[in-house]
C-alpha cells in the first residue's frame, strides 16, 4: 500500500498538465479502465473467453514451465549460471521467506504454495514493463483474487488442522484481553481475519498493478501528444514527461518485485500465526 | 481519482468484480504451476541439495580417513624405525661380544703357543746340557789322566788302577754336584 498514495500524489499534476491541452483541438487520449478489459480473440461469451490479459498469463504459465522445466531438468552438484540463477530465486523463498518464518519442518509443507505465489506474482507483474506488452497480467482482479483465496485456504487449513480450538481461539478471543472487551475485540479480530487479509491481499496488488499501468501509460501517451500533437515548445513538456515515464518504469519493477515479496511473506505470516500456540 | 477514471468511461466494467473467464484464466496458471513447483521443480532441487550436502559430508569423511590413514603410516613407520634402531642396537651389542671372546681366544692361544715354545726351548737347553755333560765327562777324565802323568812323570794312561780311580772321582764329583743341585 506504500506505493499507492504515492503514485496518485505524482498523478495530480500531470492530470492536470494534461487536461489542460485537452480543451484545444488535438485531443488527448489518456489511459482507461477498458484497458484491462481488451477485446476478446477467441470464445467469446464463453467462461473461456479469451483476451490479450488472459493470453498473456498462459504466455507467462508456459515461460515459467520453461525456465524451471529446464533449469532443474538436469541439475549438476556445481551449478552453471543457469542453474544457479533458478536455484537462487528457489532458495531465496525458502531460506528468505518460508523457513525463516514457519521453520524446516513446517516450512516444507507450505513451501510449494510460497514457491507458486512468489513466482506467479513476480512474472506476471513485470510484463507491465516489458516492451510491446505493457500490462501486468495481476492488474485484473482475477489473478490476484485465487492467490489470496489460496493464501486464504491454506492459513486456515493450517490453523484448523493443527489445532482447531487453539486457532479459533486465538483468531476470535486474544488471550490476555479483559473478557468484557471480547463485545469489541471479537468482530473486530473476526472481520480482520475473515474478511480484511484476503481483501487487502487482492487489492494491494490489484492496485499497484492498476495504478502502475495508468501511470505509464498516462506519463507515454502524454510524451507523445505532446511531442506530436502539440509540437512546438510543448515538447520540452514532453521531456520532462518522457522523463517521469522512464523513473517510472524502473520504479514499476522494483514493486512488482515489492508486491511479490510482499505477498509471499504475508500468506507465510498468516500461516504462522495459524500454526503458533500463543500469541 | 479511480472512481472520476470510471465515471468518464461509462460502459466500463467494473475492475473490482471478476469475470468469468478471468478466474477461469487465474485457476489454470495458478493450478498447473502449483502443480510444476510441488510435483516437480521442489522435489527436483530437493534431491540436488540433499547429493550435495552427501557430497560435502563424503568429502569430509574422506578427508578424515585420509588423516587417519596418513597418522596410521606414520605410526607405522615409528614403530619401524625403532624397531630397526633396537636391531642396530642389538646387533652391535653381539658383535661387541663376540669381538671380545675372539680377543680372548687369540690371547689364550697365544698364551698357549708362548708356554709350548718356552717349554720346547727348555727341552732343547735340557738336551744339550745332558749331551755337554757326557762329552764333558769322557773329555775330563781324559784330561785329568793326562795332567795327572804329567805331574807324576809317566804314563798311566793304560793303567787299570788309575782309569777305576778317575771314575770313582767322577762318580763322587757327580753325586756331588746332585747334593749341591738338590741343596740348591
Amino acid at each position: 500500500m506504500l506505493e499507492t498514495p504515492l503514485s496518485a500524489a505524482a498523478l495530480i499534476p500531470v492530470l492536470a498538465l494534461a487536461t489542460a491541452p485537452a480543451t484545444e483541438a488535438p485531443e488527448f487520449k489518456g489511459p482507461s479502465i477498458l484497458d484491462f478489459f481488451p477485446p476478446a480473440i477467441l470464445f467469446e461469451g464463453t467462461p473461456f473467453e479469451l483476451n490479450r490479459i488472459m493470453l498473456l498469463r498462459l504466455v507467462i504459465v508456459a515461460l515459467i514451465f520453461i525456465l524451471f522445466w529446464l533449469g532443474t531438468r538436469k541439475m549438476q552438484l556445481v551449478p552453471g549460471r543457469f542453474q544457479g540463477t533458478i536455484e537462487m530465486g528457489l532458495e531465496f523463498v525458502r531460506k528468505g521467506i518460508v523457513e525463516d518464518l514457519l521453520g524446516q519442518k513446517d516450512g516444507k509443507r507450505f513451501l510449494p504454495l510460497i514457491t507458486t505465489i512468489f513466482f506467479l506474482v513476480l512474472f506476471m507483474n513485470l510484463t507491465g514493463v516489458v516492451p510491446g506488452i505493457n500490462i501486468s497480467a495481476n492488474s485484473v482482479i482475477g489473478m490476484p483474487l485465487v492467490l489470496a483465496i489460496a493464501a486464504y485456504i491454506a492459513f486456515i487449513w493450517a490453523g484448523l488442522r493443527k489445532h482447531p480450538w487453539t486457532f479459533i481461539r486465538n483468531a476470535l478471543f486474544p488471550p490476555g484481553v479483559p473478557p468484557f472487551l471480547y463485545i469489541i475485540v471479537t468482530p473486530i479480530e473476526f472481520v480482520s481475519m475473515f474478511v480484511l487479509r484476503p481483501v487487502t491481499l487482492t487489492l494491494r496488488l490489484l492496485m499497484n498493478m492498476i495504478v502502475g499501468h495508468l501511470l505509464l501509460v498516462l506519463f507515454f501517451s502524454a510524451t507523445a501528444f505532446f511531442m506530436v500533437e502539440l509540437g512546438g515548445w510543448w515538447i520540452a513538456a514532453s521531456a520532462v514527461t518522457l522523463a517521469f515515464g522512464t523513473a517510472f518504469t524502473f520504479f514499476e519493477i522494483l514493486v512488482s518485485v515489492l508486491q511479490a515479496y510482499v505477498f509471499a511473506l504475508l500468506t507465510t505470516v498468516y500461516i504462522q500465526l495459524a500454526l503458533a500456540d500463543e500469541h | 481519482m479511480l472512481a472520476e477514471l470510471i465515471v468518464a468511461a461509462e460502459e466500463t466494467p467494473n475492475p473490482l468484480l471478476p469475470a468469468w473467464y478471468d478466474i477461469v484464466y487465474s485457476l489454470i496458471p495458478f493450478i498447473l504451476v502449483l502443480l510444476l513447483f510441488w510435483r516437480v521443480v521442489l522435489p527436483r532441487m530437493q534431491k540436488t541439495l540433499d547429493e550435495r550436502a552427501a557430497l560435502i559430508e563424503g568429502g569430509i569423511a574422506k578427508a578424515e580417513s585420509a588423516q587417519a590413514e596418513a597418522q596410521a603410516a606414520l605410526e607405522q613407520y615409528n614403530a619401524l624405525l625403532a624397531e630397526g634402531r633396537a636391531e642396530a642396537a642389538k646387533i652391535r651389542e653381539q658383535a661387541r661380544a663376540e669381538g671380545a671372546a675372539i680377543l680372548a681366544e687369540l690371547k689364550e692361544s697365544a698364551q698357549a703357543e708362548a708356554a709350548r715354545i718356552t717349554a720346547n726351548a727348555q727341552l732343547q737347553i735340557e738336551a744339550e746340557r745332558q749331551a755337554a755333560l757326557v762329552s764333558l765327562r769322557a773329555e775330563v777324565g781324559s784330561l785329568a789322566l793326562d795332567l795327572a802323568s804329567g805331574v807324576i812323570g809317566e804314563s798311566l794312561a793304560d793303567d787299570k788302577r788309575a782309569s777305576a780311580l778317575v771314575d770313582r772321582f767322577l762318580a763322587e764329583l757327580e753325586s756331588d754336584a746332585g747334593s749341591a743341585k738338590a741343596a740348591k
